[in-house]
């Protein structure tokens, strides 16, 4: 026999479920690396978890690793003696061990192959003491001295058995050997385990399923099951069916019901009640309406068939449920209007407000984004309002206690106070989409709103120079950027990001400077000063930000009193104009990069985006990604990929070439002309299918210019020694160029 | 149900102690715990004590929450390898069948940033509801415990609504000749939040946080920690005061927690210093 099974089981006290997982695969991991460090082939893995244990079995591990013989080269049979001295000195072999081969010494070494139950007896405790645990622990007498041994509970037994002998180790005081223990309660005494294929099997009969993927199994079906079994469906949820696998040995799921009279509570809160605290599912009813069921994971076979148990957890529930439902009461005594008030306690940023400022910055927006037209059919009256309520389930009870029911909670609240569905659809969903694959808001007031606090967002965090950069993004902005992008996409909301990105940073000075100078008795004649603090629409944001900034220099001469935040106040607010000229085109760099990102995985090329962005001035993002796709459509084409070749061709020259375009005053060959011809006919065509928003067309319309300017390539010479032909040829090619940068920048095309 | 346990932990070689005739947050304040963890000796120990939170009170009107209840706390050090076993047994004798009941440990870390104290651990589920709190510490008074204690706190009113089938903890039979809780405690609950919330002198309550600071520290200067840490939960609970009359703010908040820690923190090194050269005469390659 030159193989036999491994088993190896780590039992502990009871491992977190969320770190069972991760362990798992840790132990594969490093047993992988120990043996093959050895020399021990490894095949198959089988990995599982209990609560209490963690198991790894190896079929078929080598006895023994190959022996190995490693050849040394050496000095060379001519060097002088002492070099030969040090080489012997460094293998510890004499000469007459030596091989020589072309005049060079070389050194054999022999190892002999070592007993996989030796290599094992080493790498168990190696393994454990090298477990990365995300947070362990020490315990009992041992941890009296420094050093002592960590795991992630305490650990208490290990079983270790090759081809079904014991791999004898030591680690922490704990010896190896061939005993477990069972079910906490069903069992009792140890278990003496001849090998891998008895473990699983002897297990079972003392109620521990060792395979977590079988308890998972049996959560989930069982569960659906139970549902089923009162006329009910489950709620599935892959995660709770983890959870619940992760923290029994033996798990039965039973149904319960609870006070029907809890279901006035919204069904997120239910939902999330019986989730988050007690791990239980929930079910809905044929109607498919929330029902008043639960359905937990016991760990044991009750006697009583659970009875108790469903009784005592049905308590608990009914505990958590009336907190829930006593928050939805009182949350609901309160209108939002009132509760938005008490947001003025809390910071959004030090530098940027509270969240009241923040709200205020964002209802301004809103409103502008609908009076404007930018987004279409949404009432401006109805977007301020909404964006003002929108953060006022912050300071809800409710929201207190789940903090993920942000929104949600403020939409129900907003329809009980009778407020109109799109200002409560709007409070509800302003946070969407948070990420690619949620769901994006198209309903107006709602895209309104949820465009303005994340642009608000954006323009705060840009503007007092939090960018994200590497992996660290604590504002999380570039979710916030990537929402605006599908919104905009989505619903085809059309602006000029850039004018939009300008009123949101001086939208933050506006607000800033307003704090600063709140409270103040003279507050009139600053504001008269600096005209008026609301930056848009009627005054553009430069001249804005450059008064604040001429104003906060004048400040000294006050006896201004700037709270609560006066000095980090006055130097953001003199940096104004600076910002507000940078940060506008900062910030769409960083839209097309998460434009780029976001495309990808539609398959567009990121140089194209690229090559329209390089345009400068194209910036809505609607008509930029119609015209990246009408170019991705055209560069593939025979006529595309040529084109390209000749705009290559052109460039070149015109980078190399020092030239000032002339009218030609001399005739001109016949592909010369022929190219002023195409362009004459092309520049118009394509001019104006620009401006219909036709990408197509304009393709179509480069696409005349193709067989011209190959023709010109083939047969005009650019560099004629005439200079006036010379000029006359380079300021037709300039000519093509800005044709083409009509549609796009082709210098930014890759291939 | 507190003899039983106290006969239970007795037997298993816990000194029965009376409760710290102060007012805390909850057992681990008492000096049988939180300065014994300290240092390299063995410590069995059981109690009962009150545990006082002035932001729970509910004026008597909510079914399971109390300013005044009570904790049974046990701590072991070293931490047996059997402790898990044991406190099993401890369900057992008042009466939990663990074939009956669905008991689970389920993750909890414990943390105390005011004691500058964690371990790792469990909260103990008896059909879904915490009844025990099980943690194996780590860190005292920002001192690594060596050895590890084993800490359990029961909470004795949950438990007892558990056993007697009972959903408000004013109806808890207190004997069996028809006096309940809420006949011992009910007033007491309604007054002393209304005394907590609305007329404790705040005043009074910030000079008293700030007398309580001067004394730790004049304690400690006089190398005699256990007084300075008697300060520290005096200073500890008068905090909680001042919460409940909502005259903390946000901000505030971390840095009085801050001052608590330090004061806590101070008794633990003064208690370490005063007893560390007996403890590293007397445990071999035992250091602080």
């Amino acid at each position: 026999m030159s193989s036999a099974d491994f088993l190896l089981e780590l039992r502990s006290e009871e491992i977190p479920a969320r770190m069972q997982a991760g362990a798992r695969a840790d132990l594969e991991k490093l047993f992988r690396r120990e043996m093959e460090a050895a020399g021990l082939a490894v095949g198959a893995l089988t990995v599982w978890s209990t609560p209490r244990r963690l198991t790894l079995i190896a079929r078929d591990l080598p006895l023994a690793t190959e022996a190995v013989s490693e050849e040394t080269k050496g000095p060379r049979t001519s060097a002088p003696e002492q070099a030969l001295e040090g080489f012997l000195r460094k293998t510890g072999l004499s000469k007459d061990q030596l091989t020589q081969r072309d005049g060079v010494w070389f050194a054999v070494v022999e190892k002999p192959g070592r007993a996989a139950a030796d290599v094992l007896a080493e790498a168990i405790p190696a393994i454990i003491r090298a477990f990365p645990w995300p947070k362990s622990q020490r315990w009992g007498a041992a941890s009296l001295q420094p050093d002592s041994l960590r795991w992630v509970r305490p650990l208490s037994g290990i079983v270790a058995l090759l081809g079904g002998e014991v791999v004898p180790c030591e680690i922490g005081g704990i010896h190896s050997g061939r005993t477990t223990m069972g079910h906490r309660f069903h069992h009792s005494g140890e278990i003496v385990i001849e090998g891998v294929d008895d473990y699983a099997a002897k297990l079972r009969d003392a109620y521990v399923i060792v395979d977590h993927a079988e308890r998972e199994g049996i959560v989930r079906e069982g569960a659906k099951q139970a549902a089923a079994d009162a006329g009910l469906a489950l709620v599935e949820d892959e995660g709770l069916v983890i959870e619940n696998a992760g923290l029994t040995e033996w798990p039965v799921p039973l149904l319960g019901r609870f006070d029907e009279a809890f279901l006035e509570v919204p069904p997120e809160v239910i939902q999330l009640t019986a989730r988050v605290n007690q791990k239980y599912f929930i079910c809905r009813d044929s109607a498919g309406k929330l029902a008043n069921a639960f359905v937990c994971t016991a760990n044991i076979a009750a006697h009583d068939g659970g009875a108790m148990i469903v009784a005592g957890n049905r308590k608990v529930l009914a505990a958590r449920l009336s907190d829930a439902r006593f928050f939805w009461e009182q949350d609901r005594k309160t209108p939002l209007s009132v509760q938005a008030e008490k947001l003025a306690r809390i910071t959004f940023h030090e530098k940027l407000g509270t969240v009241a400022d923040k709200v205020g910055r964002v209802a301004k927006l809103a409103e502008w984004l609908a009076s404007e037209g930018i987004v279409p059919g949404c009432d401006p009256a109805q977007a301020r309002l909404a964006a003002q309520l929108c953060k006022a389930d912050l300071v809800t009870e409710m929201v207190g206690e789940f903090p993920e029911l942000q929104g949600l909670m403020g939409g129900y609240y907003a329809r009980a106070e009778g407020l109109p569905d799109a200002v409560a659809d709007a409070i509800r969903d302003h946070y969407k989409p948070v990420g690619q694959s949620d769901e994006v808001p198209t309903a107006p007031v709602t895209v309104a709103v949820a465009l303005a606090d994340k642009l608000d967002t954006l323009a705060g965090f840009f503007a007092i120079d939090e960018k994200p950069t590497g992996s660290k993004d604590p504002f999380a902005l570039r979710r916030a950027a990537l929402g605006v992008i599908q919104i905009l996409l989505a619903g085809r909301v059309r602006c000029n990001l850039t004018e939009v990105l300008r009123n949101a940073i001086a939208s933050v000075f506006a607000s800033v400077l307003e704090r600063a100078v709140a409270g103040d008795v003279n507050f009139a004649i600053y504001i008269e000063k600096i005209g008026k603090v609301q930056p848009h629409p009627s005054l553009p944001s430069d001249e804005f930000a450059a008064r604040i900034a001429d104003f906060t220099s004048e400040l000294g001469d006050f006896e201004i009193k700037l709270e609560p935040y006066s000095e980090i106040a006055l130097e953001f607010l003199r940096s104004a104009p600076d910002v507000v000229g940078k940060t506008p085109a900062a910030l769409l760099a960083f839209f097309a990069d998460r434009l780029k990102v976001q495309q990808r995985e539609a398959g567009v090329r990121h140089d194209l985006i690229d090559a329209v962005f390089a345009l400068g001035g194209e910036d809505d993002l609607v008509r930029l990604l119609a015209r990246v796709h009408a170019l991705q459509a055209f560069v593939t084409t025979e006529d595309g990929v040529n084109l390209l070749a000749g705009y290559k061709r052109a460039a070149n020259i015109l980078k190399k070439e020092e030239y000032t375009p002339l009218a030609a005053d001399y005739t001109r060959e016949p592909a010369e002309q022929d190219l002023v011809d195409a362009l004459d006919a092309a520049e118009p065509r394509a001019e104006a299918a620009v401006a219909a928003e036709d990408f197509t067309a304009a393709m179509a319309a480069l696409a005349i210019l193709r067989a011209p300017i190959d023709a010109f390539f083939e047969s005009v010479t650019v560099n004629d020694a005439d200079p006036a032909k010379r000029a006359g040829r380079l300021g037709l090619l300039d000519r093509f160029r800005a044709a083409v940068h009509k549609v796009a920048d082709f210098g930014r095309i890759e291939g | 149900m507190i003899l039983a346990l106290h006969a239970y932990w007795g037997d298993k070689g816990c000194l029965i102690l009376q409760p710290y005739d102060m007012r805390m947050g909850a057992g681990t304040f008492h000096p049988a715990t939180t300065l014994r963890a300290l240092g390299p000796q063995p410590w069995n120990a059981a109690y009962v004590q009150p545990s006082r939170r002035p932001t729970d009170g509910r004026y008597g009107e909510n079914p399971n929450r109390l300013q005044h209840y009570y904790q049974y706390q046990v701590i072991m050090k070293p931490s047996p390898p059997d402790l898990q076993a044991l406190y099993l047994g401890s369900l057992a004798a008042i009466g939990i069948d663990p074939l009956l009941h669905d008991i689970r440990f389920v993750e909890d870390d414990w943390e105390s940033p005011t004691l500058g104290a964690w371990g790792l651990g469990w909260e103990v589920w008896c059909d879904g509801m915490e009844v025990t709190q099980f943690t194996y510490f780590q860190q005292m008074g920002g001192f690594d415990c060596k050895p590890v204690a084993g800490e359990l706190t029961y909470g004795l009113e949950r438990l007892a609504m558990y056993i007697q089938g009972v959903d408000n903890v004013y109806d808890l039979r207190f004997n069996n000749h028809g006096v309940s809780y809420g006949d011992v405690f009910l007033e007491n609950e309604r007054q002393m939040s209304t005394w907590n919330f609305e007329v404790a002198d705040t005043e009074t309550l910030f000079e008293g946080f700030r007398r309580a600071e001067a004394e730790c520290r004049k304690a400690l200067e006089a190398k005699v920690p256990i007084a300075a840490y008697e300060q520290a939960i005096e200073a500890s609970h008068l905090f909680n005061l001042l919460q409940a009359r909502g005259v903390i703010s946000v901000q505030e908040r971390a840095s009085y927690m801050g001052r608590v820690r330090d004061l806590a923190r101070g008794s633990c090194e003064g208690y370490m210093e005063k007893y560390r050269p007996e403890w590293e005469a007397k445990f071999p390659g035992w250091t602080a």
